[in-house]
């Protein structure tokens, strides 16, 4: 039994979606009587490791050759498998991040195991999983027929549950298979605050802004909140903002906490990446833009005065709970 | 260079989402099918481009009945010079398309799979890795650039607020994204064309599906927008934190 999930590292550190899988993985397990198990690959410290615990991890296993740092999707995969076979995994849980989306299905594959990608919550009594489908439009609930289950889980669905606890950390003697991609460069964003996909907290703005000049002000109150910025696609066509900004059908798909939209229409197409986020606050100088149906709450106006103004508010709100 | 492109319908972007039977099937009912867009606008499109550039051959591949064929002359109308239909009528899973598109590119030689990111209809992802698992091939996934120089590619692809370059030798699959090419409105030359270029129909390998689908469900309404003042901010901020506490 067991139940593995991957534990994603970037630059030495655990990633924020693998708090959550790792409480994911912990409630799954509670329910099958059996535990969480953690598969580490590459460079990580152990301490760090060791702090999945506090997410319902008991045991980390971790392969640690330097091979696993650079990604490879077909090595990855065999890795999570051997690993899955090395400590009788029968469910596999991976976050549906970049990197999850690529060793997932082959994971499947190698187990002959039927998958399901995009879950949203947490299987049934019968192996039943929901998940997202129609771009946001709609639920799906699947069954996995077969005795081996693989599970991609969205980040920031279900949340990760802080407990007490430490796991223990395990070498694990894994052989990397040669990779067959090389990897040339790696380019982050730079800043502290989460990418896209794991963000609780979003502030995105789109044309309404009318110049890449004036996203001063988007800056300022995505730095208040904590919050990771985006952008809609016309603003990432024209360059405005980097391309890995664009949030929307055809750029990143969404769920944050918090999604603050600032002079974007709302298109079906940015509403498909963007609808699940669990609350959202549009500001438009339309009263008639699309996006206002989409949302919990609107102001309609300027946004240049509104936006330092709400700015102000939140700086004035947060000093006044300390 | 031989391209094999796998291209999936979907329901038109804009279409109203509902269910049958007790929730059980989706409502086909005045549903336009469409090519996947990022099937078409990225993978297709591409493959496409880099013909043009260096020769070859360019398929694409569907896994449906006969009504997907209409849509299927769409991707020869755009450029594509054969498709390939896998007949399977019934409803299956990422893993039977897959492992019906396995079936149909060993024999192919072909040099590059490529596919779309997702479809818009399952958003499952699941697709290119399968194919690549299966047929032991190296995946590239969601891909915003792509060349080639003899049996060597360049690609630039998404990672988490940043992106990634590489380089990987042919064969291997590749899922596409934002970036790689832009749509392309098929001619009247082209969409005469489609009407004579090979459309073959396979004999499914009839393998059977992992998973099933149990059930739909259509978000809970959302209630309607709660507007606030523009001259009244500090109300906001005290509704997210009081009511939607979010902040």
């Amino acid at each position: 039994m067991a139940v593995l999930f991957l534990v994603e590292i970037a630059g030495g550190k655990v990633k924020k979606a693998s708090f959550e899988i790792a409480s994911y993985a912990a409630k799954v397990a509670n329910q099958l009587g059996t535990e969480a198990v953690g598969l580490a690959l590459g460079t990580a410290s152990a301490d760090e490791l060791a702090a999945l615990g506090i997410y319902g991890a008991k045991k980390i296993v971790h392969a640690s050759n330097v091979a696993f740092d650079t990604f490879d999707a077909g090595a990855t995969a065999k890795a999570i498998a051997d690993a899955a076979d090395k400590t009788g995994a029968t469910v596999i849980a991976i976050s549906q991040t970049l990197t999850g989306k690529a060793v997932a299905p082959r994971v499947a594959v190698r187990l002959q195991a039927g998958i399901v990608s995009g879950a949203v919550g947490l299987p049934d009594a019968d192996f039943v999983i929901k998940k997202g489908a129609f771009s946001g439009k709609a639920f799906a609930y699947m069954k996995i027929t077969t005795d081996k289950k693989v599970i991609s889980v969205v980040p920031n669905s279900v949340g990760a549950t802080k407990g007490e606890g430490s796991a223990t950390v395990e070498t694990l003697d894994l052989a990397p298979a040669a990779s067959r991609v090389t990897v040339k460069e790696v380019v982050r964003q730079t800043g502290d605050v989460a990418p896209l996909p794991e963000a609780e907290l979003v502030v995105s703005a789109g044309r309404g802004m009318k110049g890449p000049e004036n996203w001063g002000i988007v800056e300022d109150l995505a730095k208040v909140l904590g919050a990771t910025t985006a952008c809609s696609r016309p603003v990432a066509d024209v360059h405005w903002r980097p391309h890995y900004e664009h949030v929307g059908q055809t750029g990143v798909a969404i769920r944050p906490n918090l999604y603050i939209a600032i002079g974007i229409s709302g298109a079906i197409q940015h509403l498909a990446g963007v609808n699940q986020s669990k609350c959202i606050v549009v500001i438009n100088k339309d009263p008639e833009a699309p996006f206002f149906k989409a949302a919990d709450y609107g102001i309609c106006g300027d946004l240049f005065e509104i936006v330092p103004k709400f700015t102000e508010a939140l700086k004035a709100f947060k000093a006044s709970q300390h | 260079m031989k391209f094999l492109v796998c291209i999936s319908l979907v329901p038109d972007t804009t279409t109203k989402i509902s269910f049958v039977d007790g929730d059980t099937k989706f409502n086909n009912d005045k549903v336009q099918w469409i090519l996947n867009p990022y099937d078409e606008w990225y993978a297709l499109v591409r493959a496409l481009e880099l013909k043009e550039a260096n020769g070859g051959n360019v398929t694409v591949v569907n896994v449906g009945g006969a009504d997907n064929d209409q849509v299927i002359r769409k991707a020869l109308a755009i450029g594509a010079d054969d498709a390939i239909r896998i007949d399977v009528t019934n409803d299956v899973d990422s893993f039977a398309i897959a492992s019906e598109i396995a079936a149909v590119a060993k024999t192919g030689g072909y040099d590059m799979i490529l596919l779309g990111k997702e479809t818009i209809n399952y958003n499952g992802s699941n697709l290119g890795g399968m194919l690549a698992e299966l047929l032991d091939l190296p995946f590239v996934s969601y891909a915003s650039k792509l060349d080639v120089a003899g049996n060597t590619a360049s690609i630039e692809r998404d990672i988490e607020g940043g992106k990634e370059i590489l380089s990987v030798d042919v064969p291997f699959v590749i899922s596409c994204s934002k970036g790689m090419a832009e749509a392309r409105i098929p001619n009247m030359k082209g969409i005469m064309g489609a009407k004579t270029k090979p459309l073959n129909v396979v004999t499914p390998q009839g393998v059977g599906s992992l998973t099933s689908t149990v059930k739909y469900e259509l978000p809970p309404a959302k209630s309607a927008c709660k507007m606030i003042s523009a001259d009244n901010v500090e109300e906001l901020v005290q509704l997210l934190h009081n009511e939607a506490k979010q902040i």
